[in-house]
């Protein structure tokens, strides 16, 4: 165990005094910004100060704890309190989906997107009495490592880290698609260099001090991001209703966005969506439950997040890095209290928004129309009139096109991207810029703070899983070929995959190819004069960048919607990851065989579902018994299957594209593909139970090791076995 | 551990299915519907005081059999 060089109190206080010293700064700085708002200076500059301040402060963190230890890089050396590891974790966890993306759903959804503030809470009570302080206690770096140890080996190991990569990887990729989307707003780039710029702001932090820095930089994020999250509502709240605590006054919202809806249908400036007739573009009460998701969905995503939660290695990673067990519990209901701060003030700000839009934006003159909403109907982001809006004209020509349009802006005539909800508000609302840069620093904290703990988890889990445990083990002439075959597979699936020009005359395979050897051969004359500690940690970084990069270069392509994403990365994780560890932890009797068949099994169809769903549905409906998603409200099928079948056009378009209409609206049981962990994590545990029955139990020391797990006191189990 | 794992889940989904019923109650004061107020910060409370009063307990009770860590 590392030797603590002050008591955890101590500690505590120092840190205490540092992050008071910070959070003083932060605040002068908005002061600062908001003065010279006053003064004059252009917004383009104050947004640039926003970002490149707030990068600065985290990469001057992640300098200075860098390290070169290797307890401190995986783990942070176990001396993180629970008070500080929560604030860490819940920056963790809130990442670009919970600030900008939910609360942009809670507008689009009301009442059906409560499912998602739910799930994403309820799943901490799952990790603290389920999971988490027996996992600190084993005394593990990552959660492959657990499955290894008690699943007798390498090839749980290897399926462990298969799930861990997948769905970190889809996660990771949403978070930086986020960054990007704000990057490109705030300071005017295009998106996909924009991209590439929040990339160099994580690995910053990341590469240099692991676990450590990512853990003290997660500190000061949040303290950026809950700041930049409750300013806008507060200031709102007190200017409505003389109240600033918004979390309150939010009922009273509720009531006068009612009564707002049924005023704009009166009006005839919207259509209700109603038993009979549900199209797109009709105004859904936002109160009413299941107009969205149908009571199963709903019920469904609660269940699929909640149990995610408990499987996600990137926030199970974060309790191991806690002074001890006790603290490990503590910590998890320390990270539940921050995260219930933003989560509770989510719908609150959604709430605001909506307000806002139907009483600014709805209703209004087309010439009354603010010119902020070009900048975003540039982008493509806002659309008036069933078009892109970047400019006045383009929007009056729009609107004429309609028959009848009367002029005015009609509710079926609004719409606005989800993901910009929360950045847009405050100029929805009138506030000065410093709010908007204000709350684009929080959402980049939230994004940044993410994608770093998900790449860590990734990287780690390839350097520590892989590498030291699975490869260097080796001896030379194995390692070399095992090295040498993945490193064919890579530069084979480039050349194969990438067809395409490059730059001056150069093809793009050649460009990846030739770029991504450079850091190879940057390290290549220090390799050999390397001891192994530091070699592991080299592979680890090296590693780290790689995977940056593919995500960045993948999100540049616009994948898809981040909660979207994000929903399928916590399904594949229930189905994968929840039965095997549970079942490890609570039941003696669990054996390898069953572990791995269960995690194969589970992962298994869940990856089916979402995949078949999504891009391959004809052969779903064809083959696999799938029909048509209904309407929650109707109840009728959202789609025709025989007729979109019929038509050559979209049955032979394989892989689906997203505007093909069967993509995600056809599944078994009326199942959203979101919820495809209903059915693996049952089928998991099922085939775990069964296979467990018929094959020889664990070992009598194994048994013992599972007793040990269940008691705070004493060694980790990990170190007690290498003594 | 039972216990909080009921009090989880009526608080995570069976209050959730009562949803119609408890909408038509007002919270007194904040002046949201019940049903509604649940989803978005009713249950939330529970589950964080749940967590902190969890963590407590089993401390106390790995103390009592002296499985608890040193101080």
């Amino acid at each position: 165990m590392a030797t603590t060089r002050q008591t955890t109190a101590e500690f505590s206080k120092s840190l205490g005094r540092l992050y008071g010293i910070y959070t003083g700064g932060f605040v002068g700085f908005i002061l600062f910004i908001a003065v010279i708002e006053q003064l004059g200076v252009p917004n383009r500059i104050l947004g640039y100060l926003f970002v490149f301040f707030t990068l600065a402060i985290y990469a001057i963190i992640g300098i200075a704890t860098r390290t070169a230890e290797v307890s401190e890089y995986y783990v942070a050396g176990r001396r993180v309190p629970a008070f500080y590891n929560g604030m860490a974790t819940g920056a963790d966890w809130m990442s670009a989906a919970s600030f900008v993306g939910m609360a942009g759903t809670l507008f689009l959804l009301g009442y059906d997107g409560l499912a998602w503030v739910l799930g994403w809470t309820g799943g901490f009570v799952l990790v603290s009495i389920l999971v988490g302080p027996y996992l600190r206690k084993f005394g593990a770096y990552t959660v492959p490592d657990f499955l290894a140890f008690r699943y007798g080996g390498n090839f749980a190991r290897f399926l462990g880290v298969i799930v861990l990569v997948c769905c970190s990887f889809t996660y990771v990729t949403a978070q930086i698609f986020g960054t990007g989307i704000i990057a490109s707003r705030f300071l005017g780039m295009q998106f996909e260099i924009a991209v590439f710029v929040g990339l160099v702001g994580i690995l910053l932090c990341a590469m240099l001090g692991g676990m450590r820095a990512v853990t003290w930089t997660q500190i000061a994020q949040y303290i950026v991001l809950i700041v930049a999250y409750l300013v806008p509502i507060v200031i709102l709240s007190t200017q409505r209703y003389g109240i600033p605590i918004p979390e309150f006054t939010y009922g009273q919202v509720i009531a006068d966005i009612t009564a707002r809806e049924q005023q704009l249908v009166k009006d005839g400036l919207a259509i209700l969506c109603t038993k009979e007739s549900c199209p797109p573009g009709t105004l859904r009460p936002h109160i009413q439950p299941f107009m969205n998701y149908t009571a199963l969905n709903f019920f469904g995503i609660i269940f699929c997040m909640m149990v995610g939660t408990a499987s996600l290695p990137h926030i199970l990673m974060r309790y191991f890095t806690t002074p001890s067990v006790r603290e490990a519990r503590q910590s998890v209901a320390w990270s539940l209290l921050f995260i219930f701060l933003l989560y509770f003030s989510a719908p609150a700000y959604a709430a605001f928004s909506k307000l806002e839009v139907y009483t600014n934006i709805i209703g209004r003159g087309l010439a009354d129309i603010r010119p902020w909403l070009f900048t975003w109907g540039e982008l493509g982001l806002i659309q008036i009139c069933g078009k892109n809006a970047p400019n006045l004209d383009a929007v009056i020509a729009a609107c004429k096109a309609i028959p009848n349009h009367p002029g005015v802006l009609r509710f079926q005539d609004f719409v606005i991207n989800t993901d910009v909800i929360v950045l847009s508000t405050p100029e929805i609302a009138g506030l000065p810029y410093v709010i908007s840069g204000l709350v684009a620093a929080g959402g980049l904290a939230a994004a940044l703070s993410t994608a770093d703990g998900l790449l860590l988890a990734i990287a780690n889990a390839l350097s520590h899983d892989i590498y030291y445990k699975m490869i260097q083990p080796l001896r030379r002439a194995g390692r070399s070929t095992v090295i040498g075959v993945i490193l064919a597979l890579i530069v084979g699936s480039v050349i194969w995959f990438m067809p395409g020009p490059g730059a001056y005359g150069i093809e793009m395979r050649w460009w990846v190819l030739g770029l991504g050897l450079v850091p190879m051969l940057v390290i290549a004359p220090f390799w050999f004069g390397m001891n192994d500690v530091t070699k592991r940690l080299t592979v680890a970084r090296i590693l780290l960048l790689y995977v940056a990069a593919c995500s960045a270069a993948l999100a540049a392509t616009r994948p898809s919607d981040i909660l979207a994403m994000v929903g399928w990365a916590f399904s594949l994780a229930m189905a994968g990851n929840f039965p095997a560890i549970t079942m490890g932890i609570w039941w003696k009797r669990t054996t390898t065989t069953a572990a791995i068949c269960g995690i194969i099994a589970g992962w298994g169809i869940c990856l089916f579902y979402l995949v078949t769903t999504r891009y391959f549905p004809q052969f779903g409906v064809t083959y696999a018994g799938m029909s048509a998603l209904l309407n929650p409200e109707t109840g009728k099928a959202l789609v025709d299957v025989g007729k979109v079948m019929a038509d050559p056009q979209w049955m032979n378009q394989w892989p689906a594209l997203a505007t093909n209409p069967l993509a995600n609206r056809v599944g078994w049981f009326d199942l959203n593909n979101i919820n495809c962990g209903l059915l693996g994590m049952p089928l998991g545990f099922l085939v775990i139970w069964v296979v467990s029955l018929v094959t020889k139990p664990p070992s009598a020391e194994m048994m013992a090791f599972v007793d040990e797990i269940r008691k705070p006191r004493g060694k980790t189990v990990l170190e007690e076995k290498t003594a | 551990m039972l216990a909080h794992l009921a009090v989880w889940f009526f608080f995570g989904y069976v209050i959730h299915m009562f949803v119609g019923t408890l909408n038509q109650f007002t919270v007194p004061i904040l002046k949201f519907p019940l049903g509604f107020y649940m989803a978005a910060q009713g249950s939330l409370i529970v589950f964080v005081t749940m967590l902190f009063v969890f963590a407590w307990q089993q401390d106390r009770i790995d103390r009592e059999h002296g499985v608890a860590e040193d101080d």
